[in-house]
Order: structure tokens, then sequence, then C-alpha cells
């Protein structure tokens, strides 16, 4: 049964029956439609169907069909193997995630070549990233039992090999690496002793596994987690001797969806595209039974009997995925007394209503309830996971709102947690202090909402809420965060330009950049980082707004003013005299359109694309928001140059 | 699965030939071969071989794979497999 899960990648509902039908009229010239394309990418689609969906976006792509709003992204492949089978399964699985992929593959050993050489198929693709797609084939390894010696060196000797491949398409192509850890092979050569034996394939493995984990702490470079994803389906299962001999296939081919769902998940990360919401279904998906029927004592729940443990267990993955930063919510079609009552009084419940961001018990569609969660938490649909045993809701959300994802969820609640995580919405590359809080951030905004309506007028609520804002250049602290925000941040955010940490590091010692990360205090807690602003000097007299963008949590509180108040203030000081400002628009930013000329910078130009200039003189006057100021640590570093 | 007709495989067979090069015009023959069907290389004959072993829940050896030279062979390799 697990087994088929992760196979079949069964939490993408089932492909309809005529699927290649519909592939077919996509591929008809001038029927084709991206978001027709993307449905279709959201079934469970094997290897085949992969290949059909691929050839129809290929196909849609050579006839110059636009492939907006999907975001191109170009990734290399280097194996020691045959990528033939992978490629087209991922170029249809980013549609899912909403990337129009290019692929650019060398497969049978071509590797070392193509990194170090400025003029390979991949580094003149100039792709965003390459996946080192290798497996333990690579390490050069002939039986060393017992020779601690040897075996050390075979490690040493295929991680001198991933850090020449790094290095090359690095310097040669600007890209990061997706490095694989590796599978073990599944013969033994003892039994159980090969773990504790030096120089066994499998201590080898295990050496060569933790130490390329490690050497990527201090790069951009990213990990897919082979090693762990074979073990999920059984190594038995991953490895095909038949396939390698006949194909040189570095596992078997009916695995070809769940890799490239990995991938893609790892690239959608990479993108800013994870989710971050998970909104949950009551009666029948967090315990037993309707409690609307069945009364408090009627829902099965807790310890001591299967089913009651099968729901605990969902709901203790609800917790943990909270204590990693995604946000929880409630949409469920129950009297609010009457559901809130099993959170407020249910002595075997584990999630507390304490741990709900929005709660929505009605009788409304759920499709409006997710929408109103999401607008309630200035999330984009595309952040949402809903998770209903119930099919028939499950369709409906689908179909309203496709932006959702909705994983099918088995007939038994025991396999309920594990079909969510095999689903793996939430992929993660790093995981910050403001991630493990921002779950808090969102419970202060909710009882914020509530507090706002009470409110009398606006200045007086935004005096009422003690804010403290503090300021602060770039630094190798806030360099994570900075580097997550940048790579994420869609709505608030007046250019979408994204950078890497390592770009982000050689901003901090730039003389001709300033850069601000902005933090908001408020009687609620705090809000952790919630504006970046990147200025560069154009000339001795003009600083340019190269990126500015906020967290949409703190929209309406006039954080903008006091930013731009401090940018003036810092040019000023350097003899700046005027600032320019730009607006970028994308499918996702039309919340600040109007950014700059609401703060009174003056138009400039347009491009006749939407993209807009504007202008402020640095002797502007910006009224002030009600907050107290911090801006100590430019103070210091003033001193220290000093 | 206990047996399976000659007619049941070649009707499966034909749903496979379809998928793998997504043609509908397709249908399994005994007397079909790889050189009448544009597409039939020899990596498109491992993945129908795969396709095959999965759908039908068999295995095929790798010498078994090679030495197939029509549709009908496919069959009846099948055939004994599934009813062994």
């Amino acid at each position: 049964m697990s087994t088929e899960l992760y196979r079949d990648v069964a939490w993408l509902p089932p492909v309809p029956g005529d699927f290649r039908q519909q592939c077919r009229k996509l591929a008809t010239p001038g029927a084709f439609d991206v978001r027709a394309l993307r449905r279709l990418a959201g079934y469970a689609l094997d290897e085949s169907k992969l290949r059909i969906l691929a050839g129809v976006l290929e196909a849609a792509r050579a006839a110059g069909n636009s492939l907006a709003p999907l975001s191109p992204f170009r990734l290399g492949v280097v194996s020691n193997g045959n990528v033939e089978p992978i490629v087209p399964a991922l170029v249809a699985t980013a549609v899912r995630y909403g990337i129009a992929l290019e692929c650019c593959a060398a497969g049978f050993g071509q590797t070392v070549q193509e990194a170090m050489s400025p003029q390979s198929t991949i580094n003149a693709a100039r792709p965003d990233a390459v996946l080192l797609a290798l497996d333990y084939r690579v390490l050069p390894l002939s039986p060393a039992p017992a020779d601690g010696e040897r075996a050390r060196a075979a490690v040493a000797e295929a991680l001198a090999l991933i850090a020449t491949l790094r290095d090359g398409f690095r310097t040669h192509a600007h890209a990061i690496s997706l490095v694989q850890t590796l599978a073990p092979p599944v013969e033994s050569m003892f039994g159980s002793f090969d773990r504790r034996l030096e120089g066994s394939m499998r201590s080898v493995v295990a050496a060569f596994n933790a130490a390329v984990a490690d050497s990527l702490s201090a790069s951009n470079d990213v990990l897919f987690d082979v090693a762990s994803l074979a073990e999920t389906v059984g190594l038995a299962d991953w490895h095909s001797p038949k396939q390698w001999h006949l194909a040189k296939l570095p596992f078997d081919a009916k695995l070809v969806p769940l890799y490239a769902e990995h991938v893609c998940r790892i690239i959608a990360a990479l993108l800013g595209k994870a989710r971050r919401c998970l909104v949950l279904d009551l009666d029948n998906t967090i315990w037993g039974g309707a409690i609307g029927d069945d009364g408090l004592e009627g829902i099965v729940i807790g310890q001591g009997d299967a089913t009651g443990e099968a729901y605990l267990e969902m709901q203790r993955s609800a917790l943990e995925l909270r204590s990693r930063g995604i946000v929880l919510a409630v949409s469920s079609k129950n009297e609010d007394a009457i559901a809130r009552s099993a959170f407020a009084s249910h002595p075997e419940m584990l999630l507390q209503e304490d741990h709900i961001a929005v709660f929505q018990a009605n009788w409304g569609d759920k499709a409006a309830n997710i929408a109103a969660i999401a607008a309630e938490l200035s999330l984009g649909l595309d952040a949402m996971v809903f998770v209903d045993d119930n099919p028939a809701e499950r369709m409906f959300v689908r179909e309203t709102l496709p932006e959702v994802a909705v994983p099918e969820l088995p007939d038994d609640p025991a396999l309920y947690a594990r079909t969510l995580a095999a689903a793996g919405y939430f992929e993660a590359l790093a995981f910050t202090e403001e991630d493990r809080r921002r779950p808090e951030f969102y419970r202060s905004n909710t009882r914020r909402a509530a507090f706002e309506l009470q409110a009398r007028d606006l200045t007086e609520f935004l005096a009422s809420l003690d804010m403290e804002i503090s300021f602060r250049p770039f630094d190798a602290m806030g360099r994570s965060r900075i580097a997550q925000l940048i790579n994420k941040s869609n709505q608030f955010n007046l250019t979408t330009r994204r950078y890497t940490e390592q770009e982000i590091a050689a901003l901090e010692l730039d003389p001709h950049a300033f850069t601000l990360q902005v933090r908001l205090r408020d009687r609620f807690g705090d809000n952790g980082m919630i504006g970046i602003v990147i200025c560069r000097e154009r000339s001795p007299e003009e600083w340019d707004i190269d990126t500015w963008l906020m967290s949409c949590r703190v929209l309406g509180r006039g954080v903008e003013r006091m930013v731009l108040r401090e940018i003036l203030h810092h040019a000023r000081a350097g003899g700046v005299r005027r600032v320019i400002g730009r607006y970028v628009p994308t499918q996702r930013n039309e919340l600040v359109r109007e950014h700059y000329p609401t703060l009174g910078f003056t138009f400039a130009d347009s491009d006749g694309l939407g993209a807009t200039t504007w202008i402020i003189q640095t002797d502007a006057d910006i009224e002030a928001a009600p907050m107290a100021l911090d801006r100590s640590a430019f103070e210091r570093g003033t001193a220290e140059r000093a | 699965m206990m047996s399976m007709s000659l007619e049941e495989i070649y009707a499966k067979l034909t749903d496979i030939l379809r998928e793998i090069f997504d043609d509908d015009s397709l249908a399994a023959r005994p007397d079909l071969t790889a050189d009448q069907v544009a597409g039939w290389d020899s990596f498109a004959h491992l993945r129908l071989m795969f396709k095959a072993e999965q759908t039908f829940k068999i295995t095929f050896a790798a010498s078994q794979i090679s030495a197939l030279r029509d549709v009908g062979q496919l069959a009846d390799l099948i055939q004994s497999k599934v009813t062994a």
C-alpha cells in the first residue's frame, strides 16, 4: 500500500480517461492554453503520460506560444547513467509547480567535461541550476573491507569530483548545483556487519552522504536527498539491475514520476513557490465522526483506539508543520461554537484553538472560506493546502480554486498523515528562527484583525499598537532571512529581483550600495524582519531603489513612510539629491502599483509595458508614522568607521 | 491473476501501445513489428516492456526483452507468465 502511495504519486488526483485527447486538443495550432496545461499536469501522471504532456509543452514553445505565467527556469542535468526518461518527466512535472522548465542534459558520464569547459552544452545553455544526478557508481570503489585508508580515499575522490562539478558550473554558468546523496545498493557483503565495517559499500556510501551534505553548508548549492527517497520506497524497488544493464537507468523507470516530483519541489522552493498554509477540515479529517451529529463525546480521537490514534497522528503532523513555520487554519461546515468546543473541551485533542490562525466554521462553501482565509493571512491561493476527507469537497475546491493544492486521501485515516507528508507541499531549503516563530506572528495578526474593527480611527489604532521600527544595514546575521524574503516575496515587491545569498553577501561590502533590513515590534510581539531595501548609487547625486519589498503582514501601518524617511535620511547624509524608484509589474504585485505616487514621488517615465519610474528629492518632507525608531546599528557602524 | 485470455492480453497491449506511442490508430496484432510503428526505437521498446511488466504484474528477463520479434511473440510470452 505505501509503495503504491509513492510510486503512483497517489496524493494527486487520478488521470481522466480522455487525458491524451485533451493533450492532443491543446497541441492543435491556436488551441494552446497554459491554464489547461497546468490542470493536466496536476494529475497522477505516469512516465508515458508525463512524456506526452512534455511533448505538448515543447510543441507550444516551438510554435512561439507564451508560457506565462509559468516561471521560466533552466536546468542542466548531468548523470553517469541515462537521463533520457528523466528529462521529459521533469519538464511536465515542473508545470505542476508553475514552472516552465527548459532542460539541457548530458548523460553517460559527460560530467567533468560539461562542468569544466565554458563552451560545453550545459555551460553554454546558461542554466539557473544543474542537477548532479550521480549514483553510487561514481564511487571509485572496489571492495576494500577493513581497509580504512582506501575507503576514505574513495570517499575523498568522489567528493572531489562533486566539488569540481559544482565549481565548474558555478564559474562558467553561474549556476547553483542540486547535489544528490547516493542510494545505497541493496546487496550486502557480510550482512548486518557491513554497517560496522569500514570499507563496505554500505559504510562508504553512508560516509559519502554525510560528507556531501556537510560540504554544502557554506554555499548556495542545494541537497537532493535521493538516499532518503530511495529508502522510503525501498532500495530493492529503487534499484533495478535489469534496467541498469539494459538501458543504464540509474533507478527503476516506474519511479521516474516520483523522482521528478522531488526535483521540482526543490526548484519550486528555490523560486519561492513552496506552500505556507495548511487548511484543515474537521469532521473525519482530524477526528472521527461528525461533531454536529455525534456530539463532543461521540467523536473518535485519542489513545487506546486504533482509529482515534490515527486522527491524533494527523493532528500531530499538523502541529509539527506549525512548529516549522506553516500556518494552520480550519475550514469546516459546522456551527462555530460546536466546532470550537472540541478544541476547548475535548481532553484528547492535541490541536488547540491557539494553534489555528483563522477558524472558519460555517455553512458557506469551502472555496469561499479558503479564499477568505488566504485574504485574512495576506497569502496567495497558491500558498494554500486544503485537506478534507470528503472527495466532493476536494473536487469542488480544485475546480473553483485550481491554485489551491488539495491532496487525495486514502480511505484509511491511518494513512492521512503519511499522504500529506508524501505530497511534499512544504519543501524548504533552510530553516530560520523567524520560520519557527511565524505562526505566532499570524496568531497576533488574527487577534489584531478583530482589534482593528473596534479601533475608532486609524491613527489612534496605530498609536495603540506601541510599534517600534528598527533599521540595520545587511549583515551576516540577517543574511539567510534576507535571501529568503528576496526570493519569495511576490506581492509587496516593487521590482521582484531575486538574489542569491552570495550576491546578498557581496552587497554587505559594496560601497556603492545602501541596504536596509527592517524589523517591527508591537504590543503583540516581534514581527521579525518585515522589509528589505537595496539602493544603488547611480551617480554621486542619485540613488536608484533596486529592491524594495515588505511583508504584507504589516500593511496599513505607515511602515512604508518610515522606510522612505530612513532612505532619504541616509541619502541626504551621503550628499545625494534625488532618489529614483521603479515599479515593474508581475502577476502578483498589483498591490504596489501606486506605491511611489502615494508616497509623494513624481512620475518620470514609463516603458509602455507597465513598468514605471518615479523620482523624489531627498529634502522631501515625509510624515512620520506613530512608532518609535531605532537606527542604532547605523550609528554604531558610523562610530566604528570614524 | 488466475489466467488471461489472449483477447484480453491483446486489448491491454493495444492500450499500452497507444499510450507509449501516443497514437490511437495503433492496434495490437500478432504480426505487428517495431519497424511498422513511428518512434518504436530501442529505448521506446524498453519503455513498452517496462509498462507491460507493470500492467500485467510480471517480469521479463533481459534476454527475453531483446529476443522478441513481433507482438505475437510478446502476447504469447505474457500469457505464459500470467498463467504460470
